[in-house]
């Protein structure tokens, strides 16, 4: 990070929350006649009324193809998709607008990732390292890639407080054999925050590139990749009050002309015959096939969205909400929160005695409350804990302490009915 | 507030919360003749079930290990109670008719023979009203059903 932006606890929170709950048109619903409390948003964020009209004014006003008609409808949507990018290298603060390349999700960032620096750069005999508290869409690209390619998997261990142990870590790069290090930049489970620019500099230093899976941490951070001097940054529209079916790709332009393409077809080209093709540059290299246009709009709504509240409120808000959530949830007997890492985000993992966190999220969806329940994708993790499965309640811009009050109600009233 | 959880009370009845953390069969059988696994791969619930035949054919015991739910643990605790001294034809029957039960909460296709042990298994007809969970209602008939039939695993998926 290059901005603390984590605010001393004794200040309140700079974010007005009722008013931004009024831009977010769902909070309204009710579920079986309870208010809605919506704490599952690192799964998938709420919309706000900024990106449903920004893709519905699209749709109805300049919609076309994008970079193919020579009319006045495709210029425009071209230019409306195109500002996605600026929008997305500005809140990167890449240098370059060419180093955002466009996928479907995050997960389609990490596979393009293991495909075309996996296969096209890396050589057998060199080693991706992951950390152990990674997304399934962390793991198995790479597992492929080392099943396709010999290329080594290497995890570094996490400590029991849910944290990156860095020694370990820093062994593994020993041996000069690591040309990538992929991890996740905060964990979906656990909501540590790994030491970004620590694991850069010892990665470059053993001439390991970086890649950061930033799902969650863009959220709730600004983040910017020259100050944290990485080389691959990825996250995806939908946590980040976006549309789903876009994420993103970010890499240093010299690394991403030095990778193969990924898909192959239209848009991706420079020319084509049947005994040999070119590539477009990047980014477009890497973007085979009519890209999500009205998705793409989207997200730059989003980014404008959430640029103009502020990483500085929000990361003061999330700051705000898992210290209480933290004090209210571990207060409760019989309440485990899983992860006690020193600098964590807005989500809290928690099992409960005697009851399953299955039937936990069923109780608590009864109270309108929606929380997550089972592994998280992230199934190695939760054995490292011993566990099958926990119920992990997520927080948001919209996200009220109040909510965070009453699902701490509600899960000792969830105790008792177990008990 | 608890008035709030009285309409799980036709989720969670006495007798699923009560088979949940007391269950009867949850054990491995010393001997056996058939056994399966069950795996629900979008919740993570696994089960394992073991079963021994009388000579005439029908089941003489039954028994699992569970890691889940309240309601697949109790499940799998009535499914055994309601399996044992039963054919391997009347058990598949019941399956069905269990599973009908669960995803509709109903049994159109109950025949009479089938009454008493369904009656037993009634308390689980709740899950119909919640899509997610009726998998955890069924895992166990899953692994059962592949024991029997000499499979190795299952998966309610």
């Amino acid at each position: 990070m290059n901005v603390d932006a984590r605010i001393p606890l004794d200040r309140p929170a700079l974010l007005d929350v009722a008013r931004i709950r009024e831009d977010f048109p769902i909070l309204r619903q009710t579920i079986r006649g309870k208010k809605l409390v919506f704490l599952d948003s690192a799964a998938s964020a709420q919309k706000p009324r900024a990106v449903i009209e920004a893709m519905r004014e699209a749709m109805e006003t300049q919609y076309a193809n994008v970079h193919r008609g020579l009319h006045w409808m495709s210029e425009r949507t071209t230019d409306a998709y195109e500002a996605a990018r600026d929008a997305v290298a500005a809140l990167l603060n890449a240098r370059d607008r060419h180093e955002v390349v466009f996928t479907r999700n995050i997960t389609d960032s990490l596979n393009l990732m293991a495909h075309s620096y996996g296969r096209g750069v890396l050589r057998p005999g060199q080693a991706v390292v992951i950390s152990g508290m990674e997304h399934h869409s962390n793991i198995v690209p790479w597992q492929l890639l080392r099943d396709d390619r010999g290329i080594e998997l290497r995890v570094a261990p996490i400590t029991d407080s849910g944290e990156l142990d860095m020694d370990a870590f820093e062994a593994l790069l020993a041996d000069g054999r690591v040309g990538l290090v992929s991890m996740t930049h905060m964990s979906n489970v656990l909501g540590t925050y790994t030491p970004a620019e620590r694991i850069v500099r010892i990665a470059h230093a053993h001439g390991a590139k970086v890649l950061f899976d930033g799902a969650q941490a863009v959220v709730h951070r600004r983040v910017d990749v020259q100050a944290l001097d990485c080389d691959f940054y990825a996250f995806t529209g939908h946590k980040l009050y976006g549309p789903t079916g876009i994420g993103v790709l970010w890499g240093r332009r010299e690394l991403l002309d030095a990778m193969p393409p990924f898909l192959g077809g239209g848009e991706m080209i420079s020319s084509v015959s049947y005994e040999h093709s070119t590539w477009a540059e990047v980014p477009h290299k890497f973007e085979a096939g009519t890209p999500p246009i009205l998705e793409g709009i989207g997200l730059k709504a989003a980014i404008d969205y959430v640029q103009a509240i502020g990483y500085d409120a929000i990361a003061a808000h999330e700051t705000s909400l898992i210290d209480h959530a933290l004090s209210r949830l571990g207060a409760i007997e019989g309440v485990h929160i899983l992860g006690r890492a020193q600098d964590r985000g807005g989500v809290v993992s928690f099992s409960l005695d005697r009851a399953h966190a299955h039937d936990v999220a069923t109780l608590l969806d009864r109270q309108g409350i929606a929380v997550r329940a089972g592994h998280h994708c992230a199934e190695p993790l939760m054995h490292r804990f011993g566990l099958d499965s926990t119920a992990r309640a997520s927080f948001a811009i919209y996200t009220k302490h109040d909510e965070i009050d009453y699902l701490a109600d509600s899960l000792a009233r969830v105790r008792e009915f177990f008990k | 507030m608890t008035d709030t959880f009285d309409d799980l009370r036709d989720l969670y009845q006495e007798v699923i919360l009560d088979h949940g953390r007391r269950p009867r069969h949850a054990r491995r059988l010393e001997s056996f003749d058939a056994t399966a696994k069950g795996d629900n791969p979008m919740c993570g619930d696994r089960i394992e079930v073991w079963v021994k035949y009388a000579p005439d054919g029908t089941i003489a015991d039954t028994g699992f290990q569970a890691r889940g739910c309240a309601i697949s643990v109790a499940s799998a605790d009535l499914m055994a109670e309601t399996v044992i001294g039963r054919s391997k034809a009347d058990t598949h029957a019941l399956f069905e008719a269990f599973r009908e039960m669960a995803r509709t909460g109903k049994c159109p296709h109950c025949d009479a023979a089938l009454a008493e042990p369904l009656e037993r298994l009634e308390p689980l007809a709740g899950v119909h009203e919640y899509p997610s969970r009726v998998k955890c209602a069924t895992l166990a008939w899953h692994a059962l059903v592949a024991a029997l039939d000499g499979g190795k695993e299952a998966s309610s998926e």
